[in-house]
């Protein structure tokens, strides 16, 4: 039995992992990290748009600050968030931003003067302030009110990635590659670790560690077509669900993004649209100013989706033998800036298409792309469930997107949730002495020994790849954009039966080293689980908020549905999980429940909103000098970590 | 191999060219196991990249293939391998540039083979990094002050650094690169490209005596012989040749 000790143990070496063992190791602890792929490999490196944080230099975003970026957020979510973690992350957004601009990241940056952007399918001239040069410039994203979107031409989050990366080489962290996670192990009260499989040699390893924590990105891959790696397949998520004690939260909550190339399903940047492209049909019309004639392309992105959907469904969509999809146009951008500022884009679609997208259209459609659910955790990023495991970053439901996410706001969330929950994670390690139960340990060791054995045993069974198809068949069809009872019931069913026959899968490479079909075997049967939470929890949900979305339930149900899915694994033998929910209290709300400013309000309210807001109104009523942080402060009071908890300074406006 | 539900053996859509892959095998792995090619067939599909073919013969036909892929979007550098002769990135390849129908896959040169056609990048870009020490330095990025406003940098410089800053550490460079053949220990292309980012950020306070340290003999930027195959064989475009030669001047006036 081989067994290896750590203070902080982390799953994951993207944005968030990588932040939350920089924190650890920086406050002395003995820190590794785990992952499938070299770290600057990681997923993180695909955000190409942009990091939101309310700095305020770029002209357009003059005025902004945390009250603004709280306010998109809280409605980004449909109201879905924890309103506390969402004012924990805005504040500390800008220092993120700062952090990495000193660590090397080379941000974009305000020229002073005029200079042309394009704007609702017009040329329009903007002055940039002379006291803003060289300060981080913003680009515009949807949702959001002001031009919050900090960026780095096209490649935010490759810059983001090697700037962090390098600094955990700095600080010496061994970042152990092609280790994969395969079961944590617990005591049903606490988190001891995890038992690691080594992908080349197959060894497995008991990795025992006072705080581990899980950042291993969404489960986009339940999905037949995601914009994601193909290596986010939800795999932190589905050790902890397997745990049977740690919750998953808002699982049903899986965000489409509107602009993936067809056939490929790669992303091209919300930037497109932020910079001034605009999305047309089948007869070239722009078909978006007819639904949400304010923002139109620029609604939320689970808006523009549906909107697509929903035009495609008239007919208006382009046929092609990959089914339907509708038109990104930028070449009103100009060849200068495409070639600048959205260069990835442009080799994507030479690379991918074929086409120049200085002169051509770009086929696009809806296509999976973000997942809100994860882990459950509280504020300091620990799990609800078992005390020593922490969730960060896209991996984690630690709220901050409730049912729908803000384009920028989820590289933001890496960078930002790794500072807070870094923190947080060394104080408990700090404060926390652990005996190792080697007892227990060797218990999971044998439970996963034992498991691999039968499976590289079996000589006749079903075969993962077919199985692997028809779950991911089944939620494109049945779990997507558009919801309703009898599909996800007929869903549910077809993943149930998928799920016992994947007990009997065999291997036709029956080897114990390294062996990508048996990788895909294990993964997949973990995956069906996350399928069948994912599609329960949006059967159960009889209402639509956010990316969530049932024909049969259009109304944003306040009065029943504000509330948070909770999913526990709680048996082995079980082929569902068992679902709880976790209300969100309203009278604690600092912004009530209203409207998301998106089509016609249908909402059924809740009877507190009224209540809360006469409340809201008196404590502002009450306190006419106050300033916006004591006023904030008396509405819902928040904590960050201490290092975090200073103003942060803006151009003109300093520290007020 | 044991039995599974069948199967049919290979997609296709009809039409298609029937291509022709052979394949470098070998798994370090498996006792006794001998470097061999083998070859797959598989019908081309409008948009086929090597990236789905490579998949399809996994999942229909050897599901012991081993190679490496992540972003499948050519902005992760995971899946360099030889093409037909030349080091690129196999997501981004189209299997209809090749007029013939047959297209050889061998893993890259110069790195540690894991099986097949996965090599250990990570290992040796890890140690790149420690080497170059290719973290900003400078008394700033120990104690951020995160609070007050951002160093201001020159836009233009903003760019041309992110010009630079674009490498994504897949091999290509140092699979083509003739010297690494002759000294295991030379540098390459991709730490070049990497210090000419440090050096030309305003951030790191390395000084070109302290570039010299880490740069200045045959194992470094003299030690090139300009043979330029990392230029021509870089995927992301960096300018490779120009930066190279700008070091090695720069290092040369230096002692």
């Amino acid at each position: 039995m081989k067994i290896v000790y750590t203070d902080s143990l982390v799953i994951g070496a993207g944005l968030a992992g990588l932040r939350v063992a920089i924190a650890s190791r920086m406050r002395g602890l003995d820190t590794l990290i785990l992952s499938l792929i070299p770290s600057k490999r990681s997923h993180s490196a695909a955000a190409q748009g942009g990091m939101q944080a309310s700095l305020a230099a770029a002209a357009r975003g003059e005025g902004d600050n945390e009250d603004v970026h709280f306010a998109d957020t809280v409605k980004g979510s449909d109201w879905g968030c924890d309103q506390a973690v969402a004012r924990m992350f805005t504040h500390t957004a800008p220092k993120a931003i700062r952090e990495l601009a000193a660590w090397g990241v080379p941000w974009s940056r305000v020229r002073a003067g005029d200079h042309q952007v394009v704007v609702n399918a017009e040329r329009v001239t903007i002055h940039e302030r002379e006291e803003a040069h060289g300060l981080i410039m913003a680009r515009d994203f949807g949702g959001t009110k002001k031009w919050r979107t900090c960026y780095t031409a096209d490649g935010t989050g490759h810059s983001m990635l090697y700037a962090m990366g390098n600094k955990a080489i700095e600080l010496s962290i061994p970042v152990l590659e092609r280790q994969e996670a395969i079961a944590l192990i617990h005591d049903g009260d606490r988190c001891h670790g995890a038992v690691v499989r080594d992908l080349i040699t197959g060894d497995l390893v008991a990795y025992v560690a006072t705080a581990t924590t899980i950042a291993t990105g969404g489960y986009g891959h339940i999905y037949k077509i995601s914009t994601n790696a193909v290596i986010v397949e939800g795999m932190g998520a589905a050790i902890a669900l397997e745990t049977g004690k740690a919750p998953l939260g808002n699982m049903e909550a899986v965000q489409f993004h509107p602009t993936a190339i067809v056939p490929a399903g790669i992303l091209t940047t919300e930037g497109c649209r932020g910079d001034g492209g605009v999305l047309r049909d089948v007869d070239g019309y722009r078909f978006m100013p007819d639904y949400e004639p304010e923002k139109k392309e620029l609604a939320s992105r689970d808006v523009v989706s549906r909107r697509m959907t929903e035009h495609m469904r008239k007919g208006k969509g382009v046929k092609s033998r990959y089914g339907a999809h509708l038109w990104l146009d930028i070449t009103i951008l100009g060849k200068e800036h495409i070639e600048h500022n959205l260069r990835e884009v442009k080799e994507i679609c030479e690379y991918f298409l074929g086409i120049d997208p200085v002169n051509e259209f770009i086929p696009v459609r809806p296509t999976q792309h973000y997942s809100m659910g994860g882990v459950r955790t509280g504020a300091t990023g620990e799990s609800a469930g078992l005390r020593g495991l922490f969730a960060v970053g896209e991996a984690a439901c630690w709220d901050l997107h409730g049912f729908n996410r803000l384009g920028g706001n989820s590289v933001a969330e890496t960078a930002v949730s790794g500072m807070i929950v870094g923190e947080y994670v060394a104080d408990y390690c700090e404060q926390t002495s652990v005996n190792i139960p080697t007892g227990v340990v060797r218990e999971f060791l044998a439970r996963e020994t034992a498991h691999i054995d039968a499976l590289v045993g079996r000589t006749s069974g079903e075969n993962v790849y077919e199985l692997r198809d028809g779950m991911q068949q089944i939620m494109m069809e049945k779990v997507g954009i558009f919801r309703n009872g009898g599909q996800l019931q007929e869903a549910l069913d077809e993943l149930q039966a998928l799920l016992r026959r994947s007990r009997d899968i065999a291997l036709r490479n029956r080897i114990r080293s390294s062996n990508p079909e048996l990788v895909d075997a294990l993964r997949l049967q973990r995956m069906l689980k996350l399928a069948i939470t994912v599609t329960k929890g949006a059967l159960q949900r009889t209402e639509s908020r956010g990316a969530h979305t049932r024909e049969d339930y259009p109304e944003r149900n306040d009065r029943e549905w504000l509330k948070r899915t909770l999913a526990y694994w709680r048996d082995e033998t079980d082929e569902e999980p068992t679902l709880e929910y976790e209300d969100l209290d309203i009278m604690k709300m600092e912004l009530p429940p209203g409207f998301r400013g998106y089509g016609v309000d249908t909402a059924i309210p809740h009877p507190e909103t009224a209540r809360r807001q006469e409340q809201i109104d008196e404590i502002k009523r009450s306190m006419p000098d106050a300033d916006r942080y004591t006023l904030q402060k008396a509405l819902m009071p928040f904590d960050l970590p201490a290092k975090y908890r200073e103003k942060n300074e803006r151009i003109g406006v300093g520290y007020s | 191999m044991s039995e599974t539900r069948k199967r049919p053996l290979r997609l296709g859509c009809g039409g298609g060219r029937n291509l022709k892959f052979h394949i470098f095998r070998y798994n370090p792995q498996l006792p006794g196991d001998e470097p061999r090619m083998q070859t797959y067939e598989v019908e081309e599909c409008e948009g086929m990249t090597i990236f789905i073919a490579l998949n399809e013969i996994r999942e229909y036909q050897d599901p012991s293939l081993q190679f490496d892929f992540v972003c499948r979007a050519g902005i992760c550098g995971s899946c360099g391998m030889v093409i037909n002769g030349r080091p690129d990135l196999a997501c981004h390849t189209l299997t209809a540039k090749f007029s013939n129908r047959e297209i050889t896959l061998l893993p890259l040169p110069a790195f540690e083979l894991i099986g097949d056609l996965s090599v250990n990048t990570g290992k040796f870009m890890r140690a790149v990094s420690e080497r170059i020490e290719g973290w900003i330095q400078s008394a700033e990025a120990d104690h951020v002050d995160f609070n007050r406003l951002e160093e201001r940098m020159d836009p233009d410089l903003a760019e041309e650094i992110y010009e630079i800053d674009r490498c994504i550490e897949c091999g290509c460079c140092i699979s083509a690169c003739g010297t690494k053949r002759m000294r295991p220990d030379f540098l390459g292309a991709v730490g070049f490209i990497h210090v000419a980012r440090l050096r030309l950020d305003p951030r790191d306070q390395r000084s070109d005596d302290d570039w010299f340290d880490i740069l200045g003999d045959d194992d470094g930027i003299f030690g090139c012989m300009s043979l330029l195959g990392c230029e021509d064989n870089c995927p992301k475009n960096l300018p490779h040749q120009t930066q190279i030669a700008f070091l090695r001047r720069k290092m040369a006036l230096v002692r």
